[in-house]
C-alpha cells in the first residue's frame, strides 16, 4: 500500500454520515447463521486499489494489430446524459445504422469501452457518469457531444450543468453543436478511429496519471462525496 | 397481477413485507428478506434519465421511489434572466422529444399578456408544426411499448418513420430535433414548394407502418400476455393523482386540451380523440396507436385546408426593449402526453418573472408511478413506466 | 365565471380578482384562509383536477406569492388561487391531503426556494437536487451567473454579449450611443 492509498482511505472516514444512505452506512448485521458481525460497506465491498496504466503492447506489429481490432468494434455504452441522446436512436437504427462502423450499443459499461457524454451533465448526473466511467475495462475512451460539453454552451450560466467536461474527465474527441446530427457523431466515431489505429487514443492514461487532479475537481462540485475514489 | 396464466403462484404475502401495528412497512434490508435495486438513471434513449429506487421481495416490488434531477438545467431560473426572445431557444429544451408545444406554450403566453392577435395562416402552421410534433412522437412511443418487451422491430421501423419527420421538419424549419420555428407573433415562415407531396409521400408510409404495427404488436401472442392486465389505472384516480391526457382517456375520462379548450385552429378540425373503459398497458398503446391515426388524418386535414399563402406574422414591438405589464396567465395545449402547460409572470421589464412548466410527466412519473409499482412484477417495470410515456426533462426542467 | 366569484365573496374575502379570459380567474386570498377555499372549490364548486402549485418571488415586497390553480373539467374553467406569505421563514400548511401530487410539489418548492411545509411526506428529502449547501436557487437574490463562474471552470475566451448592445454595434456601428 502506497501512502496515496492511505490518504484515500482516510479521506473516506472522514465523510460526513449525513450524505450516506443507511445502507451504506457502517453497522452491525447478524447473519443468517446468528453471528453479529461488523459492516462498513463503503470499505468492504470495494477495494482501494488505484487505477492502472494500460501499457501499449511492446511489438509494434502486434500493438497496430490490436488497436485496428479495437477501432473496428466501438461498443457505446447506452447512457444517454442529455439531449444529445434523443439522436441516438436514429443512429443504431436502419437509416444511419451505426453497426456498419462496428458500433454498437451495450447495457452494461463493464462490456463498453466508448462512452457518449451526449450533452450537458448536471451535478447529479456527473456523479453517476464519473462511476460509470471508472468501471468500464481498458482501452476506453470518451466522445463529447454537444457545445455544452465544451464551454457550457447555452447553459453557461445554469448553477446546476458543469461547464466544461475535460476537466472533470478526459475526452477523445468533441462533437459540436447543439444539438449534433446523427452524421456528425458518425464522424466523429471516423475520427476516433483514425486517433485509435494511429495509437493517439490514450486519453483513459491521461486519466490515470492525473487522477488527483481530476478527483480535486470531481469532489470540488460534488458536494455530498458518498463513494469510494475509486471501487470498480 | 397477471391472471389467466399458469405460471401464477402467488406468493404467501402474509409474512413479508412485515408491518408494523399502523400498517407501515418494515423493510431491514440486513435481514436478507429484501433487495433494493436501482433501475436507472443509464437508458439508452426511450425513457430518458430518471431513476427507480425499488425494494423487492421475491419479484415483487413492495417499495418504490422515483429519483428526479439528473437532467436539471434550471431552466425557470435562466429565463428569468434572459429577454422574453431569448427564451425560446432556452425553453424548448425542456422537452427533447416534442421541443415545439414549449414553443407554441410561451408564444401563446407572451401574446395573451401583450395582447397580439396572431393572424391565420400562422395559427395553420403552427397547428401543423404541433401535430408533427405529436406524430413523431407517436411513432418512437407506440413501437417503444414493444420494446419494453423486447419486440425491437417495431422501434426500428418507428425511428425509421420519425426521421422522415424529422426531414420534413428541417425543410419547413430549418432544424431537425431543435425547430424554434413559432415566434411571439407568427411563425418564421410559409410552406416550401413541394412540401404538401412530400408530407402525403411520408404520410403513406406511416399509413403502412400503421397496419404492420397492428400485427406485429396488437395480435402479438406474446405482448398480449405481457400487456393485458398489467399497469392498472383505476379510474377514481384519475382526480387524485392529476392524471391528463391519453392515460386519463384510457380510463374513460375525456380529457384533451384540444377538445376542451379550442386553440388555434382546432375548432375547424374534425377529430374525435378515443376514450376506453379499462385501462392497463395493452389499452393505454392501442389508445397510443389510435391517437397515430388520428394525427396523420389531422395532417391530412391541415394539408387540405391551409390557405395557399397569407400573413404569417404580426407586427410585434422591438423584441429587444419588449416590456410586458404586470399580469399573469395559464397557457395550456395537448402535447402527446397530454396536458402541457406553462404558468407565466411577468412584472412590466423586459424579462419574465417567472415561467413555471407543468408537465403532465410531473404526476405520472411521480406519485403515479411510484404508486402503480407497487406490487407489480420487476419485470414489469419498464412497460409500467413507458406505458405512462414520462418524460423526465419536463419533471425537473 | 362571475357567478361563482360573486358566490364564494360570500364565504371567503376575496380581494383582486382578475378575470384573464373567459375561462380563467385569478383571485387572492389571505395565508390562513387560502386551503380552505381551495378544500371547498374542490368539495362543492367541482374543481376536481389540481392543475398546478407554483410560487412567485416578489423579492422587493419581501414576499412569496402561491399560485394554486384549479381546473373544472366539467365545467371547462380554471381558478387561481394567489396567496402571499412572508418571505422570512416562509412557510404554508401543507395540502397533500387534498391531491396526492401535492406532495411532489411541496418537494420541489421547499427545495427550490426553502418554503416549508410542516408534515408534507418526504418534504425534507432532497428532490431535484444533491447536496445542495447554498440558498435555494429559485430565491431571486441567488445569481446563477455568479455561481457558475465561481464554481464550473469557465472555458476562456467564450463570452456573451447583452443583444440589444451588441446587435446596435453591429447595425448601427457609425452612431455615437
Amino acid at each position: 500500500m502506497t501512502n496515496e492509498t492511505n490518504n484515500i482511505v482516510e479521506d473516506k472516514l472522514e465523510l460526513e454520515d449525513k450524505f450516506l444512505a443507511p445502507e451504506n452506512r457502517k453497522r452491525q448485521v447478524t447473519t443468517p447463521d446468528g453471528t453479529i458481525i461488523e459492516v462498513d460497506p463503503l470499505r468492504d465491498y470495494f477495494s482501494d486499489a488505484r487505477p492502472q496504466i494500460y501499457r501499449p503492447n511492446s511489438i509494434p506489429v502486434i500493438e497496430n494489430f490490436l488497436n485496428w481490432a479495437r477501432a473496428e468494434s466501438l461498443w457505446v455504452l447506452g447512457f444517454g446524459t442529455g439531449c444529445g441522446s434523443i439522436e441516438l436512436p436514429p443512429l443504431t437504427t436502419p437509416r444511419f445504422d451505426a453497426y456498419r462502423f462496428g458500433v454498437q450499443m451495450r447495457a452494461t459499461p463493464r462490456q463498453s469501452n466508448v462512452f457518449i457524454i451526449s450533452g450537458y451533465l448536471s451535478v447529479k448526473t456527473l456523479k453517476r457518469v464519473v462511476r460509470s466511467y471508472e468501471q468500464m475495462p481498458n482501452p476506453k475512451y470518451v466522445i463529447a457531444l454537444g457545445s455544452c460539453t465544451i464551454n457550457g454552451g447555452m447553459y453557461y450560466d445554469s448553477y446546476n450543468t458543469i461547464n466544461r467536461l475535460d476537466q472533470y474527465m478526459p475526452v477523445d474527441v468533441y462533437i459540436a453543436g447543439c444539438m449534433p446530427r446523427p452524421e456528425a457523431l458518425l464522424a466523429g466515431f471516423n475520427k476516433l478511429k483514425e486517433l485509435i489505429k494511429a495509437g493517439k487514443a490514450e486519453k483513459a492514461n491521461e486519466y490515470v496519471e492525473n487522477f488527483d487532479w481530476y478527483k480535486a475537481n470531481q469532489k470540488k462540485i460534488i458536494k455530498d462525496w458518498n463513494m469510494p475514489d475509486y471501487n470498480w | 397481477m397477471m391472471k389467466n396464466s399458469i405460471f401464477n403462484i402467488s406468493p404467501d404475502r402474509s409474512k413479508y413485507p412485515e408491518k408494523d401495528a399502523e400498517g407501515n412497512l418494515m423493510v431491514d434490508l440486513d435481514s436478507q428478506k429484501y433487495v433494493k435495486l436501482w433501475q436507472g438513471p443509464q437508458h439508452p434513449g426511450v425513457t430518458g434519465n430518471m431513476s427507480l429506487e425499488l425494494t423487492i421481495s421475491g419479484d415483487e416490488i413492495i417499495q418504490a421511489k422515483t429519483h428526479v434531477g439528473y437532467l436539471h438545467r434550471g431552466f425557470e431560473k435562466l429565463m428569468e434572466r434572459r429577454k422574453y426572445i431569448q427564451c425560446f431557444p432556452t425553453c424548448i429544451r425542456m422537452c427533447v422529444a416534442e421541443p415545439d408545444y414549449n414553443e407554441y406554450n410561451l408564444a401563446a403566453g407572451i401574446e395573451e399578456l401583450s395582447g397580439i392577435e396572431v393572424p391565420e395562416m400562422a395559427q395553420w402552421l403552427r397547428t401543423l408544426v404541433l401535430e408533427m410534433a405529436r406524430l413523431q412522437s407517436l411513432l418512437r412511443v407506440v413501437p417503444g411499448q414493444g420494446g419494453t418487451f423486447a419486440l425491437g422491430l417495431g422501434v426500428q421501423w418507428g425511428v425509421y418513420l420519425r426521421d422522415l419527420i424529422l426531414d420534413l421538419f428541417e425543410e419547413l424549419t430549418g432544424g431537425r430535433v431543435y425547430h424554434m420555428y413559432i415566434l411571439p407573433g407568427g411563425v418564421r415562415g410559409l410552406l416550401p414548394d413541394g412540401f404538401k407531396k412530400r408530407m402525403e409521400e411520408t404520410l403513406k408510409k406511416i399509413d403502412e407502418f400503421v397496419v404492420n404495427i397492428d400485427n406485429l404488436m396488437f395480435s402479438n401472442a406474446v405482448f398480449k400476455q405481457r400487456a393485458k392486465d398489467v399497469g392498472i389505472i383505476q379510474p377514481e384516480w384519475i382526480d387524485q393523482f392529476g392524471i391528463v391526457g391519453p392515460n386519463a382517456r384510457s380510463a374513460g375520462f375525456m380529457r384533451d386540451v384540444r377538445k376542451d379548450y379550442p386553440y388555434l385552429v382546432y375548432d375547424q378540425l374534425d377529430f374525435e380523440p378515443m376514450t376506453m373503459n379499462y385501462s392497463d398497458i395493452y389499452n393505454r398503446a392501442r389508445l397510443r396507436w389510435h391517437d397515430l391515426i388520428m394525427t396523420v388524418d389531422l395532417i391530412r386535414q391541415i394539408m387540405a385546408k391551409i390557405p395557399e399563402t397569407g400573413d404569417i406574422k404580426a407586427p410585434t414591438p422591438n423584441v429587444l426593449h419588449w416590456k410586458i405589464p404586470r399580469n399573469e396567465t395559464y397557457i395550456r395545449s395537448e402535447s402527446s402526453r397530454g396536458e402541457y402547460g406553462f404558468y407565466m409572470v411577468s412584472d412590466g421589464t423586459d424579462k419574465p418573472r417567472r415561467i413555471n412548466l407543468r408537465g403532465p410527466s410531473y404526476v405520472h412519473a411521480i406519485s403515479l408511478l411510484e404508486h402503480m409499482l407497487i406490487n407489480a412484477n420487476i419485470a414489469d417495470t419498464a412497460a409500467i413506466m413507458v406505458s405512462l410515456q414520462t418524460c423526465p426533462p419536463e419533471i425537473e426542467r | 365565471m362571475e357567478q361563482l366569484i360573486n358566490k364564494l365573496q360570500k364565504s371567503f374575502k376575496l380581494s383582486d380578482v382578475k378575470h384573464q379570459r373567459e375561462n380563467l380567474t385569478f383571485v387572492t386570498v389571505k395565508k390562513d384562509s387560502a386551503l380552505d377555499l381551495v378544500t371547498h372549490c374542490r368539495d362543492y364548486e367541482g374543481f376536481s383536477h389540481f392543475v398546478l402549485l407554483s410560487c412567485v418571488d416578489w423579492i422587493e415586497d419581501g414576499k412569496f406569492q402561491l399560485t394554486y390553480l384549479l381546473n373544472n373539467p366539467s365545467g371547462k374553467f380554471d381558478l387561481g388561487i394567489r396567496t402571499f406569505i412572508s418571505r422570512d421563514n416562509a412557510s404554508m400548511t401543507s395540502a397533500h391531503l387534498l391531491w396526492r401530487q401535492i406532495a411532489t410539489y411541496q418537494r420541489e418548492l421547499k427545495e427550490m426556494y426553502g418554503i416549508d411545509f410542516p408534515g408534507s411526506p418526504r418534504v425534507d428529502e432532497s428532490f431535484i437536487l444533491e447536496g445542495w449547501d447554498e440558498i435555494p436557487p429559485m430565491r431571486r437574490e441567488f445569481d446563477t451567473k455568479k455561481y457558475s463562474e465561481d464554481t464550473y471552470f469557465p472555458r476562456e475566451g467564450r463570452g456573451s454579449n447583452d443583444p440589444a448592445t451588441y446587435m446596435k454595434s453591429k447595425l448601427y456601428p457609425d452612431d455615437e450611443k
